[in-house]
This record gives C-alpha cells, structure tokens and sequence, in this order.
C-alpha cells in the first residue's frame, strides 16, 4: 500500500456518487439550486463582460492618452440668435487657443487642431454625406491607421493650401467601386479636390456604434487645415426653417496628445483652467477619455457587485437545499451509520464520506451549470448581436462557489451522522 | 494461555433523566480463546450492555476490561473505533448488511476502515464468501438474498478482519428454523476452527449449541451452566 488517502478518498467518492445514483430524481432536484446559480453567475458576468468591452474599446479608441477640447455652443446663444436675427455667434475653440496649449502645458507630445463639417461628397453622379476633417500632416499618428494607397497630407499641402485630400477606405469603395481614387478629383461642397491617399478605416469591423463613436459615419476625408480655413471660411450659415444663424468657429476640436498616460488627469485640468481664462462663455467641451475609461471601469466594478450579490444569494439558496437534503439522506442511512461504526469507521470516516456526498452533489451541479452558463452566452451571442465574453475567472470562481457551498452545507448534515451513538444508530428502525 | 477477554467488575450506569439506570452492577468474568458462550436473560437483564460493552460499542462506567490483554476500558472513540475494526466481528440480529453494496463490497467494509484495499483484500473477502457458501452471489445486492443468506454475508464479514472474537446478537431471531440451524452450524463450524464465539440468545434450543451459557439477571450475572467442555478451556 503506497498511500491509503487518496485511494479511500477516489473509493469513498465512488460510494458517494453511487448513493446519488441509486436516488437519481432527488439528486437532480437538489443540485437544481447550484445548477441556475452557477448558470447565472457565468451567464451574468459574461454578458456583463461584454458590454463592458465594448464600452471600453470605444473609448480606448479615442485614445486614453489623449485629451478632447471640443467647441460647443454656449447655452446662453439661443436666446441671443433668436432675439437678435442675423447676429453672427462667434464661438468655440481658437488657433490662439492651440498655441496657447502647446506653449504652456507640459509634456504634450503633439496637439492636433481640426475643423469639422458634414458635407456632401460627389464623385461622378454619387453623393455621399462624410466628416471633413481639416487637419495637419501629423494627424495620420492620432489616426494610428496604415496608410493603403498613395500618401497622407504633407506639409507643402498645407503650405501651399494645396486642394486635395485623402479618404477612408470605406469612402472610396463606396465612391469608386473598382476605380483608382487616387489622382481622381472629388467635389466637397463647391470645391474640387485631388485624392492623394486612402487611409484603412478607424475600426474596420465594429458591430455597434457607441455613443461615445466621434461620428456616427464610417466615411472620413482629411483636407489640410490651411485649406479648410480658406475654402470654407470661418463663418457658417446655417439656414433653419426660415430663419438664417451665423456662427463664427475658428477651430472645432483640439485633440492634445501626451508622452504618458500619467501625465493626462492633471494636465486635463491644466487645460480646462487655461482654456477657462480666455472663455468667459461656456463654449468648449473637455474630453478625457481616461477618465471615461475609469468611470467605465467603475461601472463595471458596481455592475459585478450586484452580480455577486444576486449570485451568492442564488448559490446560498441552493446550498441550503442541498443541505435540506442530506440531513433527511442521513436520518434515513442512520442504521448504515451504525453499522459502519460498529465495523471500525471513526466519526472523520462517517464525515468525509457524507461531505464527499454533498461535495460530489454540489461540484456535479457546478459542472452542469458550468455548461449551461457557457451556452447561454454563445446563444445570446449568436441570436442578438451582443459581444459576450466568458472569462476563465468567472468559470474558476463559479466553480469554487460550488464546491465551498458543498463543504459549507455538507459539515453541519455530516457532523450529524458522525456524532450518533452507534449503539442507538444500530438499534434505529 | 491467558484469557482472550477479562471483565473486572464492571458496572455501567445510565442517567436517563433524572433517575440512574445501573444496566450492569459489577460483573466478572473471563472468556478463554476458542471458547463458545450464550449469553441469556429477559430483557432489561443487562445483557444488551454487556454485549456493547465487549464490543467496545461503549465504555463502562467503572471497572476494567481487557480485551486481547489490553485495557480498553478508557479509551477515545477514535481507538475504539480502530480496536471494534480490529479485533471484534459483529454478527446482527437483522443481519444489517449495508444496500447499496454488493455481497463482496459488504464483506470488505470492515478492511475498507483498516485501509486494506490490495485485490488479495478482495480475493480474500470472495474466499469468505465461498466459505459460507455464497461463492455465485459475489456481485448479489442484499436484497437479491434470501435472510439466510444475508446473515451468511454478514457472518463472512465479521470474518473479514480475521477477530479476536465474534460477538452474535439474536444471530437467528429473524430467522426460520430450518434455517436457523444451518447459521447455527456455520457458527458451530467457525469454532470448530478455533474462533472465540459470544452469542445473546433468549432461546434455549440456541444456547444449547454453545459450550458454556451465561444467565444475567438485574446487571449481574446469575448463574453459569458448562454445556461441555471446551476443547482450550481446560489444559
């Protein structure tokens, strides 16, 4: 004999499982609690992990060491515009506003200031609504996307005011089909202008649109910031059912980019107070998406705390079932307990063997909820379009919740048995 | 040669409520290896206890018992539950056989507990079942078995651990007379082959098998009646 633990372990796990065997439907029943429990916890946690993964990217998109400054309309304007008809609101962001940026706040790695417009792209008889972004060379590091034909803009292009552009990939497919976009002429609004490059688009294959997306379209086109002061002027009309709002915005976004990310929160608030200083109305709009990202983080923190509770409350419940159970299965093997006893098993004999019976009752419901807690994921995954992720830990954690449940609620049922006095055990009917 | 058990004066009290029950009021007595005892008397005559107490079941109140020529008279529960799977064979009146189990499995409870688990073990335990004859039921549930039968399994277990005695309670109570005489005989066999045999019985016609019967009567021993003599008890 080598070792006689684990041998009499495997054999009184052998006589523990045939015992649930010999009562099948009690057995089923009992593990029921443990299977929904496990099942919801994997299930739960899953689907959870998975709306918070797309959360996440879609921030992590915008680039966690990246500060936003965004022009917005100060709240106050509308009553201004719609007392004052044909009065121009000037707002928003400056070119004064990126020098002063760059000139004050510390460990900027680069600052990238655009112009925004929605406008209609024409190529041949097709017209397709995208964001013109007005922008400088460096812009394609922020992109962080391969460059798939031709080139990205260039200084002389900015320079030289020079009216060409480059396009998502998307855009291109959708204007030129098989066609060479590169050197063809694109019109946007009433200019021309020449492709010279496409870019791969930003997420090629995102199944949502979060809110937090920059732009609901999937089209982009980059024209030199030089060329987008000039051609499109600073002053927009915007004609609304009969009436006509002139705005003045120099610059739509300021997106700062930092050496690191530890220098992002604090140098935010630098930010705001420099932008503050220079902006009596409340007309610009701070980014981080670091903090998104930590209050994504947050979220998901509170969303799993719930789901614990509900999870442990679920297993408790079954846990209390199982126990419910085993105390009737040992009132009822009284009379083996005697006998086992009279036979030479010590009371740790008669524990183990009733927590080996408990244990394989809540580990063989882990197990079968641990399947269906994968499958329902993969379903909603496969029938709803939702990111599911099934993460290892939540498996192992699930697991071991089941098998503490076992040894919780199997000691009070087994110490029961222990404890009898053979002599009365023997003599029960 | 010494005897195989020696009883000192032993005296069992119960508190049952308030009131003291005194099961055994100091009873002597010794029993040689080999011999074959009845122990007889009406019910509440303390040879219930007496029994649990040679079977290490319980420990007596005051007194000494030596069992194999050590004193187990205070020993722990763990020790004593090591010396009943060691050196004590229990046959029941209900035969207690555990279900879920087959006639071979039953058998080897008793070395299960000793951590003995080789196929000899096993081999070991089928040859006890072949000596009662019960060679073709090896892998038979005790429901699948007559009650004779039964009791045979359960005589073959009590000789599984290869005992110092075998303790019989009503062995044959829930049995017919036909086959009352045949687990009769397989006891009579058994000490035939040397083993130590104490056996409650309430019938006369059963304690008439046993070399020497002892009569109990209000925690003490009464009288003693010598059958015959014993092959080991006289030199």
């Amino acid at each position: 004999m080598i070792s006689p633990i684990p041998f009499r372990l495997v054999n009184t796990t052998r006589l523990g499982v045939k015992n649930l065997l010999l009562h099948k439907m009690r057995s089923i029943l009992t593990m029921l609690g443990i299977i929904f429990g496990v099942a919801s916890v994997i299930a739960m946690l899953a689907i959870g992990e998975g709306a918070s993964f797309e959360a996440q990217e879609a921030i992590k998109e915008l680039g966690s060491n990246n500060v936003i400054a965004r022009s917005i309309k100060p709240p106050d304007s509308e009553q201004t515009s719609g007392g004052q008809q044909g009065m121009v609101v000037i707002y928003g962001l400056t070119y004064r506003d990126a020098e002063r940026i760059r000139a004050t706040i510390p460990g900027i790695q680069e600052v990238y200031p655009m112009r925004i417009f929605r406008e209609n792209v024409r190529f041949d008889t097709r017209q397709i609504q995208a964001q013109v972004t007005g922008t400088l060379p460096s812009h394609i590091d922020l992109l962080n996307v391969p460059i798939q034909r031709g080139r990205f803009l260039t200084e002389v292009d900015q320079h030289y005011r020079r009216n060409v552009a480059v396009i998502s990939e998307n855009l291109a497919q959708r204007l030129f089909d098989f066609r060479e976009p590169v050197g063809s002429e694109i019109r946007i609004g009433s200019h021309y202008y020449r492709i010279v490059g496409v870019v791969a688009d930003q997420r090629p294959s995102s199944k949502s649109q979060p809110i937090t997306r920059l732009s609901q379209s999937e089209d982009f086109v980059y024209i030199p910031l030089s060329v987008a002061r000039s051609r499109f002027g600073e002053l927009i009309v915007r004609v609304t059912s009969g009436s006509r709002e002139f705005e003045q915005v120099e610059l739509h976004q300021i997106t700062v980019r930092f050496d690191d990310v530890s220098q992002v929160e604090i140098a935010s608030e630098q930010i705001r107070t420099l932008l503050r200083s220079f902006h009596e109305k409340n007309d610009f709009q701070l980014v981080v998406p670091l903090q998104l990202l930590r209050q994504a983080e947050q979220t998901k923190r509170i969303f799993n705390i719930v789901l614990g509770s509900i999870a442990a409350l679920s297993l408790l419940v079954g846990g209390i079932g199982i126990m419910n159970i085993m105390l009737a299965t040992v009132t009822e093997r009284t009379r083996e307990i005697g006998v086992r006893r009279a036979l030479g098993a010590k009371k740790s004999d008669i524990v183990t063997q009733f927590l080996v019976e408990t244990i394989v009752l809540s580990v063989g419901g882990g197990i079968i909820g641990l399947a269906i807690g994968i499958l329902i994921p993969v379903a909603v995954a496969t029938l709803t379009n939702m990111v599911t992720i099934i993460t290892v830990w939540s498996l192992g954690l699930a697991f071991g919740i089941s098998v503490v449940i076992g040894i919780i609620f199997g000691l009070y049922p087994a110490s029961r048995a222990a404890n009898m006095d053979p002599i009365e055990a023997l003599r029960h009917e | 040669m010494p005897p195989i058990i020696q009883i000192e004066d032993v005296h069992k009290v119960y508190q049952l409520g308030s009131v003291q029950v005194k099961a055994l009021r100091g009873v002597s007595i010794e029993f040689a290896q080999g011999s074959y005892w009845a122990i007889m008397g009406s019910s509440g005559s303390g040879k219930s206890t007496l029994l649990n107490l040679l079977g290490c079941l319980d420990r007596p109140t005051s007194g000494r018992y030596r069992l194999g020529g050590d004193d187990v008279s205070d020993l722990d529960d763990d020790r004593l539950s090591e010396i009943r799977g060691r050196r004590i064979g229990f046959v029941f009146q209900s035969y207690n056989l555990i279900d879920q189990l087959t006639v071979l499995e039953n058998i080897h409870v008793p070395l299960f507990y000793q951590n003995e688990d080789s196929p000899q073990s096993f081999e070991r335990c089928a040859e006890l079942a072949r000596r009662v004859g019960l060679g073709d039921r090896l892998n038979h549930r005790p429901s699948e078995l007559s009650g004779g039968q039964q009791q045979r399994v359960a005589i073959a277990r009590s000789l599984a651990n290869d005992p110092l005695v075998i303790l019989a309670d009503e062995p044959t109570g829930n049995l017919d007379s036909q086959t009352e005489d045949e687990v009769l005989d397989l006891i009579d066999e058994l000490h035939q082959q040397g083993k130590t045999i104490i056996m409650v019985t309430h019938d006369d016609h059963v304690a008439q098998r046993a070399e020497r019967v002892i009569h109990m009567k209000d925690g003490l021993i009464h009288r003693q009646v010598i059958n015959r003599e014993g092959r080991l008890s006289h030199p």
